[in-house]
């Protein structure tokens, strides 16, 4: 069997589902939550280079060096607000992020 | 260099402007340490007014292969948010060094927000499209955790990155889908490809492009961040957040859309429509029961952009104009609303709760009709400038046959009325209780931008309308143009 297009994009279409419901479902830890969120980010990643392959343009691959590049610097972002909110809190559960609500 | 890559730096020269001025005022900031948040606050605001200078007289055209376009719409959109920036800088300075918590990054981070909200009203491409709105975001995220030693900041900074990546990850996805079932990441060669092919591959990359625009704007039903962000985040910061960045999303919207899709706008309507509709809902019943003004800002907000987004779900040049007038007056309002907040205090206590306005009219009259008028024009009452926004936006639904919409919008209007008049009868009819302390000398730049919005909402906004016509006319008609 050959590997095709529509393989790639199954399993990209698999990974971001995978990512949105680790957002969703998970009640631990906001770490799994960064986790997620570069899951998904990857699963775009793959969409776009299968794409740039299957077309022939150089475009999708040029879109997955600049995801990858702004992957870095959210993971980094979230991170330090992450450390803000556990000195804040002392403690990184999802349930603890309830101060607010309505 | 070659000519033609000093002929596409001229076009972006905004964009150069505003990044390599953000840089060096890194720098400075860096160098000079703590003590330089008052220097680096004034140099930031001369650098976004000389940006919206330097766009407002840039040449018009299209560079880096069509990744950048300087057209009318984009000048404007440009224009309005430097402005906008311009003023929250100011707003936040003067209310940080009050807190003790004055910093030179948050100036800096508002110029290299703006510089992202620049990319994203003149992208012309998928991929400038999602630089643009992760610069402005990154930039957004620390911004709403500013106040890193207080747990309602962090916790709304949290929240907001968590579900604003989410929305980045979703827009991602759609652009992925669009790329690949039309071959080009363009706009331009994506309206051409989709009016010659159009397929569910591309109908589904839209859709989960627009729920990650959504998103960004806050739209219901991805509006779960925005209550928590606004009543967590500094009151400065969530003035930028409801204005500069809301206009900029909204323009993104409106090009991608109009630009791209114009060939599907029977599907792409659709959706616009029902967010539309669960927005009144939201925003006018959510509103009813807050107690907290923020709080009840964010539902206002959430409401208001239903507005906005039923101009671009018209589809026609008459609705693009509809939603950029009505997003100018609604900057300028809601500016109005939070500079006011700012210049409230009792015992150097910030006013939080509605039930704190009670009794204000003895104590600050002028403060007091400001708020009236602002309250009376985000709720649409005519001559008020809301009133203007909601009437182009009516109209342009109306004229493109959405006639049941534009009802919904009124009811929803007439039920978000409730909120404003009840701060309205609080102020004037209400005593203060016993006890409470009169509010504090206010600070003399909140105060003075609070009033001058509360001036152009009324009466100057009957001359405003008079060069804001033209200019959104032009602004919407003159798309792509180069």
């Amino acid at each position: 069997m050959e590997v095709g297009l529509q393989h790639y994009l199954a399993v990209a279409a698999m990974l971001f589902t995978i990512g949105v419901f680790g957002i969703f479902v998970n009640r631990k830890n906001v770490i799994i939550i960064l986790m997620s969120v570069e899951l998904i980010l990857l699963a775009v990643n793959i969409n776009f280079v299968a794409f740039s392959t299957y077309l022939n343009d150089v475009q999708g691959q040029i879109m997955a060096m600049f995801v990858l590049t702004v992957a870095a610097a959210e993971a980094a972002v979230g991170l330090a607000i992450l450390v803000t909110f556990f000195r804040n809190r002392g403690d990184i559960a999802v349930d603890d992020a309830s101060v607010m609500k309505g | 260099m070659t000519p033609d890559l000093l002929k596409d730096l001229n076009i972006a020269a905004s964009e150069s402007v505003l990044a390599l001025g953000g840089l060096v005022l890194l720098m400075i900031g860096a160098f000079l340490g703590e003590k330089s948040a008052r220097l680096v606050s004034i140099l930031s605001v001369a650098l976004l007014i000389a940006a919206a200078a330097v766009a407002a007289t840039g040449p018009l055209g299209v560079a880096f292969n069509g990744a950048y376009v300087a057209d009318p719409l984009a000048i404007y959109g440009k224009v309005a948010i430097y402005i906008a920036s311009a003023v929250a800088v100011v707003l936040g300075g003067g209310w940080m060094q009050r807190e003790r918590i004055a910093r030179f990054e948050y100036p800096v981070l508002i110029v290299l927000a703006a510089v992202g909200m620049g990319m994203m009203v003149s992208s012309g491409d998928l991929i400038s499209l999602y630089v643009g709105v992760e610069l402005h975001s990154l930039a957004l995220y620390v911004l709403a955790a500013y106040h890193r030693d207080d747990l309602k900041a962090s916790e709304a900074g949290l929240k907001y990155f968590v579900l604003g990546a989410l929305s980045s990850g979703l827009l991602l996805y759609g652009a992925s889908l669009i790329y690949g079932f039309t071959g080009s990441m363009r706009f331009d060669e994506i309206a051409a490809y989709a009016t010659a092919n159009p397929g569910p591959g591309l109908i589904f990359g839209l859709v989960f492009l627009i729920c990650g625009l959504a998103f960004k704007v806050s739209a219901a039903p991805f509006h779960m961040w925005t209550p928590d962000v606004y009543e967590g985040a500094p009151t400065p910061v969530v003035a930028f957040f409801t204005t500069a960045p809301k206009m900029a999303a909204m323009v993104l919207f409106a090009r991608a859309l109009s630009e791209g899709f114009l060939e599907a706008h029977n599907q792409w309507a659709q959706v616009l429509i029902l967010i539309s509709l669960a927005s009144f809902v939201v925003g006018a019943w959510g509103g009813l029961a807050q107690k907290d003004i923020q709080r009840l800002l964010a539902y206002s907000s959430i409401a208001n952009i239903g507005y906005a987004i039923l101009g671009i779900a018209a589809g026609t040049e008459a609705g693009l104009q509809a939603m950029i007038v009505f997003m100018t007056l609604y900057m300028i309002d809601t500016m109005g609303f939070f500079a006011i907040l700012l210049s409230l205090s009792r015992n150097g206590r910030p006013i939080r709760s509605i039930a704190d306005l009670a009794g204000l009219k003895t104590d600050r009259p002028v403060t007091a009709i400001a708020i009236t008028v602002l309250s009376l024009s985000v709720l649409g009452m005519p001559p008020l400038s809301g009133f203007w926004g909601k009437y182009y936006v009516f109209g342009a639904a109306a004229s493109a046959g959405y006639w049941m919409v534009a009802a919904a919008g009124l009811v929803a209007s007439v039920v978000a009325a409730f909120y404003y008049l009840r701060i309205i009868k609080l102020m004037w009819f209400d005593a203060a209780p016993e006890g409470v302390a009169k509010t504090d000398m206010a600070p003399v730049e909140s105060q003075w931008i609070g009033w001058a919005c509360a001036a152009f909402a009324f009466p100057l906004v009957i001359v405003g309308l008079t060069w804001l016509e033209p200019a959104t006319r032009i602004a919407a008609s003159g798309f792509g143009a180069g």
